[in-house]
């Protein structure tokens, strides 16, 4: 009887002030949204390093002139190197090999190119891919050494990308988070207002604290659940648009956000709105109803 | 025990001891601003004495937790001036929010308020709303209120500031069978000829102090 009596009390204090539960259910939607965007670019860009920085390499290329010596104490040393995973060591003819499947659409190139001109190089997988830095330092000034390219540091550039976005996303949440909770805690305090007299006789004739609580602070958590369904959808929505359409095509480059992913967002993006809304209404009903 | 609002020149009631007997019917009266209703306000844990105790039911309120304040107004029964009447709902259903609030279910409701409401002397009118009740019988549902979790005490301040001679003394009638029932009413008033009729024990306030206390006593 209680419950049905709070439960009640919840929808018809949602119809009640109907524009404005609209106005908190789409920001809390827009925030989690936000929010659930963010978190799914977390873990995929985490996917994505760990995929690309598994196959980076560093290379070091050799001058045409090396000399045997050169070479065999270069290999030594990297063998030795506690930075240094594996070392792969490419002649002049494998590298050719290499060059020709590269570039097999374009056999006037291929043609062009002797075997000879293509630097001999030491392929190499570090322990931690960050570490480039050192890898560099120490054999840049090596005799032999041509040049040291590391393909980390382009893949860096792309991350810092997906990182700025990322970050955006998560500062729009934040943002839309904090409009949210200022709706949330006016439609609190709108409907208190609306109830005075329930408040006040309820107060007098000694109703628990909760029970005067409750159906307010349901009502914001029905308000963040709601928000947080749509947002689900929106998510999804988005999925279909990007990924299946206009975003196809980079397929290759990003790996696909996985459905699983986003319906692992739902209890996060759920947590977040009710609890937020839960606290914010509590907050506000301490000050404003003072039970 | 002393009261001090702050922001006021001097104490809304100073060191002011009175004590009040189980099934007593007791009025404090005394012009407005004497401090009669801060008594109330006191009784009902809704403030607290700067210096001194407040002991309702041998529990003492002054130290009680706010958290425990619901269950101990559901020992005390309150009627106000001003009716307090929810407007859109009728006799019986202001009655019976009372109780449902406080957890009883409406089977309990359905068997206690109507008998409530025949002992308030409105049998017949459980249907009507507040705006169709005369201000006689809207009181007379806040009393019904009050007393139907059949409190230790009822308090009333002011109860018949707002009506008329003859519906004052139906409404004193009210509260006088409801303190044979055991129940101690204290009441805040300065209604002098409903004092005079009654001769019961009165307190008299005056700037915050006792001026007078006497049983079975008239006003002024």
């Amino acid at each position: 009887m209680r419950m049905k009596y709070v439960l009640s009390e919840v929808l018809v204090g949602l119809w009640r002030n109907v524009t404005m539960t609209v106005a908190m259910i789409i920001t809390m939607a827009v925030s989690l949204t936000m929010l659930g965007a963010s978190g799914l670019m977390y873990k995929q860009v985490g996917d994505m390093k760990d995929l690309y920085y598994k196959n980076v390499e560093v290379s070091i290329f050799l001058k045409t002139d090396v000399t045997e010596q050169q070479r065999t104490d270069l290999d030594a040393k990297l063998k030795s190197d506690p930075l240094v995973k594996e070392v792969l060591y490419v002649n002049k003819d494998e590298a050719y090999k290499t060059f020709k499947e590269m570039y097999q659409d374009a056999p006037d190139l291929v043609n062009a190119v002797k075997p000879d001109l293509l630097p001999e190089s030491f392929r190499l997988k570090l322990v931690n891919p960050e570490q480039y830095k050192n890898i560099y330092d120490q054999y840049q000034g090596t005799e032999g050494v041509d040049v040291i390219v590391d393909q980390s540091r382009l893949l860096d550039k792309i991350f810092n990308v997906l990182t700025a976005i990322q970050n955006i996303a998560l500062a729009a949440a934040v943002v839309m988070a904090i409009a949210a909770l200022l709706l949330v805690a006016n439609t609190i305090q709108v409907a208190a207002y609306s109830k005075r007299r329930e408040v006040a006789v309820m107060k007098l004739v000694g109703a628990s604290n909760w029970f005067i609580q409750a159906p307010f602070v349901l009502e914001a958590v029905v308000a963040g659940l709601i928000g947080s369904v749509l947002g689900l959808i929106a998510l999804i929505g988005a999925k279909q648009l990007l990924f299946s359409g206009s975003l196809k095509a980079l397929e290759g480059l990003l790996s696909p956000v996985q459905w699983s992913d986003i319906f692992l967002m739902f209890p996060l993006m759920a947590g977040v709105g009710g609890l937020i809304s839960a606290a914010t209404a509590w907050v506000t009903l301490r000050f404003y109803l003072r039970v | 025990m002393t009261k001090t609002y702050p922001k006021a020149s001097r104490p809304s009631l100073d060191n002011v001891s009175v004590s009040i007997e189980k099934g007593e019917f007791v009025f404090f009266i005394g012009p407005s601003g004497s401090g009669k209703s801060t008594i109330i306000k006191m009784l009902l844990h809704e403030v607290a004495p700067n210096k001194g105790r407040v002991i309702v039911n041998g529990k003492d309120v002054t130290s009680m937790r706010s958290w425990k304040r619901p269950h101990f107004r559901r020992s005390i029964g309150c009627v106000f001036q001003d009716f307090r009447l929810l407007p859109n709902r009728t006799a019986y259903e202001n009655v019976a929010f009372a109780l449902e609030v406080i957890g009883k279910t409406k089977a309990v409701a359905r068997r206690v308020v109507p008998e409530v409401l025949e002992l308030v002397g409105l049998g017949g009118k459980e249907h009507r709303y507040p705006h169709e009740l005369s201000g006689g019988e809207q009181q007379r549902v806040a009393v019904a209120r009050a007393f139907v979790n059949r409190p230790l005490i009822l308090l009333a301040d002011e109860p018949t500031g707002n009506l008329d001679p003859d519906t004052s003394i139906e409404i004193m009638r009210l509260l006088d069978r409801i303190n044979r029932t055991g129940t101690t009413v204290v009441m805040v008033t300065h209604d002098s000829n409903i004092v005079n009729q009654m001769r019961r024990r009165v307190v008299e306030i005056e700037s915050g102090r006792i001026v007078r206390d006497q049983a079975r006593g008239v006003y002024g």
